[in-house]
């Protein structure tokens, strides 16, 4: 329940004539929350036009054991997303998936404890945690590049098409896994996500740098970390939203 | 730099730090619960709808405490949350057009 950095009083005060902040929040924090707004409302479009796609497509409709690859079906997500580095070979539905959600979670808490240390003016913590909220995105933008390598380059076996070729891996006409539709979902929402996640990186940097050379401690607040905290926790939020709808349904 | 050295340090309260590991926590074990769900259950309305539900409890928790939304103004939270019912009518619309082009092409 602690005071937001620049919390402004409004006693006695009409909050809508000036001079006060009318949502008991700065004009940075309520403009990042509006700006977070607008963001939920493109990515819940992305994810309801992938339902959309997905439901105007035939779903497969045999055993999981039984699975395989096809152009005629849109494919089981845990079939797909089964490797892991390191493992060739080895079938370990969304556990990677999974290494990647729990990174983004950890980072989380990692910046909400920079918040915190920033209410507090503690320079030092604010530096020890935006490091470890910075490591949290590199390694999960990492964990996504390999993801994106292995799903374009494709199994070992491929998938056989209808009049007998053998394709590999994905590209935005064809794919090994089902429909076109499929990767180029893939593509444009883990895509989409992932450069949130590099402009979140970005900007955490940008505000790792400025406590370390001191520049937020002698503007006298540490509210960036705050603003750029909501975007960070966002990314995260939208992470657990494409889990759910892209790997798990 | 000479004034950095006059800042003062607020002691860190321990019970906070710890509500924040304790909700790290619930998001850890709702995505552990997610996984066992995942390989458990058969398919169907009554998985996803789990999903669903678990989906918004990990989002409750991450817009309401880790972005301190729970505790801002009310003016704020409600113009935060009421625009997302349009998300609703958009999931509603597109999933019966969705259907509809299946009905068509197949």
């Amino acid at each position: 329940m602690s005071a937001p950095a620049t919390a402004v009083s409004h006693e006695g005060k009409n909050i809508w004539s000036g001079g006060v902040s009318p949502m008991g929040a700065s004009y940075g924090k309520l403009m990042m929350w509006f700006f977070l707004l607008s963001d939920a409302l493109t990515f819940s479009a992305l994810l309801v036009a992938y339902g959309t796609i997905r439901f105007a497509n035939p779903a497969y409709e045999g055993t999981v054991e039984n699975f395989s690859f096809s152009q005629d079906y849109w494919p089981i997500p845990e079939k797909v997303f089964e490797a892991v580095p390191f493992l060739h070979g080895v079938e370990l539905p969304l556990v990677f998936v999974g290494i990647m959600t729990f990174i983004l979670i950890m980072s989380s808490v990692t910046m909400v404890l920079a918040v915190e240390a920033g209410q507090r003016m503690d320079k030092d913590a604010v530096v020890k945690w935006m490091l470890w909220t910075l490591l949290g995105g590199i390694a999960f933008l990492s964990c996504q590049a390999w993801e994106w390598g292995h799903f374009i380059v494709g199994t070992d076996s491929g998938s056989t098409l209808a009049d007998g070729t053998t394709i590999f891996g994905a590209n935005l006409t064809i794919n090994q896994y089902g429909p076109p539709a499929f990767a180029d979902f893939f593509f444009f929402i883990t895509g989409f996500h992932g450069f949130h996640v590099f402009s979140g990186v970005m900007l955490n940097f940008l505000i790792f740098y400025w406590a370390v050379v001191g520049k937020l401690e002698r503007v006298g607040h540490y509210e960036m970390v705050e603003k750029v905290g909501l975007y960070w926790h966002f990314v995260d939020l939208v992470w657990v939203f494409v889990f759910t709808f892209f790997y798990l349904v | 730099m000479e004034e950095a050295s006059n800042v003062q340090v607020i002691p860190a309260d321990k019970e906070k730090i710890k509500k924040l590991w304790k909700i790290a926590g619930i998001l850890g074990l709702v995505t552990a619960f997610e996984f066992l769900i995942a390989f458990t259950m058969g398919t169907g309305p009554l998985k996803v709808s789990i999903f669903v539900v678990l989906t918004i409890v990990k989002a409750f928790y991450i817009v309401a405490e880790f972005m301190h939304l729970g505790h801002e103004q009310k003016s704020l939270i409600w113009s935060i949350l009421l625009p997302l019912v349009f998300v609703v009518w958009l999931i509603v619309a597109l999933i019966i057009q969705g259907d509809a082009i299946f009905t068509a092409k197949y």
